[in-house]
C-alpha cells in the first residue's frame, strides 16, 4: 500500500461496507458529501455511480470493508474524496481488472475501469493476500 | 428483505416505477418477478419508469438490459423511461450504452411506443 492518501477534512466520515444495504447507505453518504462540495448535478452523478461500483466490488470481492470519505482542498480547490478499504485476496492483475469487460465474476466488468473514467483522480493500491484499497476525488470546478 | 417493487397491470402493459434507491437483491428479485408476471399475465409490453431514479450504475444497468432480453423471448418489448440527463451522460462514461434496450422520454411516450404495432425492434447492439 503505497500511494499517498488524499488528506481529507476534519469532518470526514467513516462507514462499513458489510451488506447490500451499506451499498446504498454509502451511495447516500457520497451524495450527501457531494453536494455539500457544490458539485455539478452531473459531476454528483458520476461521484455517485463510481462510488457505488467500489462500495459493490468491496462488498463482494474484497468480502466487506470500509469507506472514509470527506472534502478536500488543493490549490484553492475543493473536492470529495472516498477511499474504500478491504482485507480482501487482493487484485492479481491490475491491468486485467482495469481493462473493460474483464470480469473474474459474472459482473460487465465495467466498474473499476469505468469508476476511473468517471472521476478525476483514481488510484488503486492491491496486494495479493493483502487487500484492495481504492481512493477517487472528484473536484468541483 | 421482503421489500419488493409492485408491478402494475394496464391494459396489456405491465408498468414498474422505480422510486427508491435499490438494493442489489431487490433489483433482482424484480427482474424475476417481472418475468414471471409477463408469462401469467401474457403482457405485450413493460415500461420501466426510471424518472425518479439518480443513479444507475453497472449492476441495475444490466438488469435493464437483461429485463429487456428476457422479455422479448417471453414476446413483450420493454421500454425504459424517464431516464434523467446527467444519469445518461455517466451511463455512457461508465462504458453502458444500453444498445438492446429501448427508451423513450416519457411514461406517455413509451406507452405510445408499445401501442405501435410493427416498431417494436431495438437497435442492434
Ligand atoms: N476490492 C476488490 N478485491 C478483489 N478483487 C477485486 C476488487 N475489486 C475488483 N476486483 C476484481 O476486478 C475485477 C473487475 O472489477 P469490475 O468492478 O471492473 O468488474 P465486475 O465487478 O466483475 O463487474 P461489474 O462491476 O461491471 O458488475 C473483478 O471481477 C474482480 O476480479
Ligand atoms: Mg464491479
Amino acid at each position: 500500500m503505497k500511494a499517498p492518501l488524499p488528506d481529507l477534512d476534519a469532518d470526514e466520515e467513516t462507514m462499513p461496507i458489510d451488506s447490500n444495504d451499506d451499498v446504498v447507505r454509502a451511495r447516500q453518504l457520497v451524495r450527501t458529501l457531494a453536494q455539500r462540495c457544490k458539485l455539478s448535478l452531473v459531476d454528483q452523478t458520476k461521484l455517485v455511480t463510481a462510488a457505488s461500483e467500489l462500495a459493490r466490488n468491496t462488498l463482494v470481492y474484497g468480502g466487506g470493508g470500509v469507506l472514509r470519505i470527506g472534502l478536500v482542498r488543493r490549490a484553492g480547490r475543493t473536492g470529495v474524496s472516498a477511499i474504500f478499504d478491504d482485507d480482501g485476496p487482493g487484485i492479481p492483475d491490475i491491468d486485467q481488472a482495469l481493462t473493460d469487460g474483464w470480469t473474474s465474476g459474472g459482473g460487465l466488468g465495467l466498474g473499476l475501469s469505468g469508476a476511473r473514467r468517471l472521476v478525476d483522480e483514481f488510484t488503486l493500491d492491491t496486494e495479493v493476500g493483502g487487500g484492495t484499497r481504492v481512493a477517487v476525488t472528484k473536484w468541483a470546478r | 428483505m421482503t421489500e419488493r417493487v409492485p408491478v402494475l397491470k394496464i391494459g396489456d402493459v405491465l408498468l414498474v416505477s422505480i422510486q427508491v434507491d435499490l438494493e442489489d437483491q431487490i433489483v433482482l428479485d424484480l427482474q424475476e418477478d417481472l418475468a414471471g408476471r409477463i408469462v401469467e399475465s401474457g403482457a405485450r409490453g413493460v415500461v420501466i419508469d426510471i424518472t425518479a431514479v439518480e443513479i444507475v450504475d453497472s449492476f441495475v444497468g444490466r438488469m435493464l438490459a437483461t429485463t429487456a432480453a428476457i422479455s422479448r423471448m417471453l414476446d413483450a418489448e420493454t421500454v425504459v423511461v424517464g431516464m434523467r440527463p446527467a444519469v445518461a451522460i455517466t451511463l455512457v462514461e461508465l462504458g453502458l450504452s444500453l444498445g438492446g434496450v429501448r427508451t423513450a422520454l416519457s411514461l406517455e411516450k413509451g406507452l405510445a411506443m408499445l401501442a405501435r404495432p410493427g416498431d417494436h425492434r431495438p437497435a442492434q447492439r
